[in-house]
């Protein structure tokens, strides 16, 4: 059932894995640390009790 | 999603919102752990004598699974905490919307990079086997509980509510698990428990595993941390709308 491709054939497959792994990670950190900044000037500073 | 009420007047950007020095420590671990990671599973690591280069998928399928099925069950905990009076409060909430949210990510690349090393492997992305069926199922089922938490409603009816849901929805997490020994699907049983890697290549599953570790935790501490924020935006919107009733009502 394995190796149904040569190596030279999987490293696209590999690499692919690789960055959709990391880009969607660092897509997602980006939105977030986004959102955040974006909604904290506007909250009291006593709403934000780990600054 | 929370609506925005109008920057009050006087506020100033905030540098880091939602960090401290223990998050940007943890931060630069990850990303050590991250390159770590891709120079262990893509460089160093040797391929297998049966999977071949495709084998250096596993080092990100598998943590990711992990962590999304760790995350859902913390979303379980959080919500079970909530659900108890004596531990009520709207952080365990928060904490189980965060993790549901990053464990839909975890889920979400599991299955993308499970589709990539089953055409490898296969010959195909995708097959309807109780493995991946499961899986589906679970990343789903998550999807449904994150579009209940954005209903509306009060604070503590949005927690009563997407706790309940949580409770049952963390039931399938033992289901995916399982599944590859209660039906012996096309999907490989478990290599780690099976004492099938060694030498470098467990060691490479194993920074994958901690990298993944660093990252949800981290993860976990800034979502609930913009979640808390936008509760707080949710509220201060509430006061200013009732004082504004209020005004209204003394002026008649």
């Amino acid at each position: 059932m394995f190796a149904v491709m040569s190596t030279s054939d999987q490293t696209p497959y590999v690499i692919a894995s690789y960055v959709i792994t990391l880009g969607g990670i660092g897509l997602y950190v980006w939105r977030l640390l986004a959102r955040a900044r974006k909604i904290a000037p506007q909250v009291r500073e006593e709403d934000r009790p780990w600054t | 999603m929370t609506p925005t009420p109008t920057p009050s007047p006087g506020r100033t950007a905030v540098a880091r919102p939602t960090g401290t020095r223990f998050t940007r420590v943890l931060g630069a671990a990850v990303i050590l752990g991250m390159a770590w990671l891709v120079l262990f599973g893509l460089f160093l690591s040797p391929n297998d004598e049966k999977q071949k280069a495709g084998v250096r998928i596993l080092y990100i399928h598998v943590p990711t699974a992990w962590l999304a099925y760790l995350a859902f069950i913390v979303t379980g905990i959080s919500s079970a905490a909530y659900l108890v009076k004596r531990t009520r409060s709207l952080t365990w909430d928060r904490i189980a919307g965060a993790s549901a949210e990053i464990g839909v990510l975890f889920m979400g690349i599991t299955l993308v990079t499970g589709s990539l090393w089953g055409r490898i492997s296969w010959g195909i992305f995708w097959t309807w086997d109780s493995r991946l069926t499961t899986t589906a199922f679970l990343f789903v089922t998550y999807i449904g509980y994150l579009a209940v938490r954005n209903l509306g409603g009060t604070h503590q009816q949005r927690a009563r509510r997407s706790a309940i849901i949580a409770l049952l929805a963390v039931l399938e997490v033992p289901l995916v698990h399982f599944s590859v020994k209660w039906w012996r699907p096309l999907h490989q049983q478990e290599s780690v428990a099976e004492g099938k890697l060694s030498g470098l290549m467990l060691f490479s599953l194993f920074v994958g595993l901690i990298a993944f570790t660093l990252l949800y935790v981290w993860l976990l501490l800034h979502r609930q941390r913009v979640l808390a924020m936008e509760d707080a935006l949710d509220d201060q919107g509430l006061d200013v709308a009732l004082a504004e009733r209020r005004a209204e009502g003394a002026q008649v």
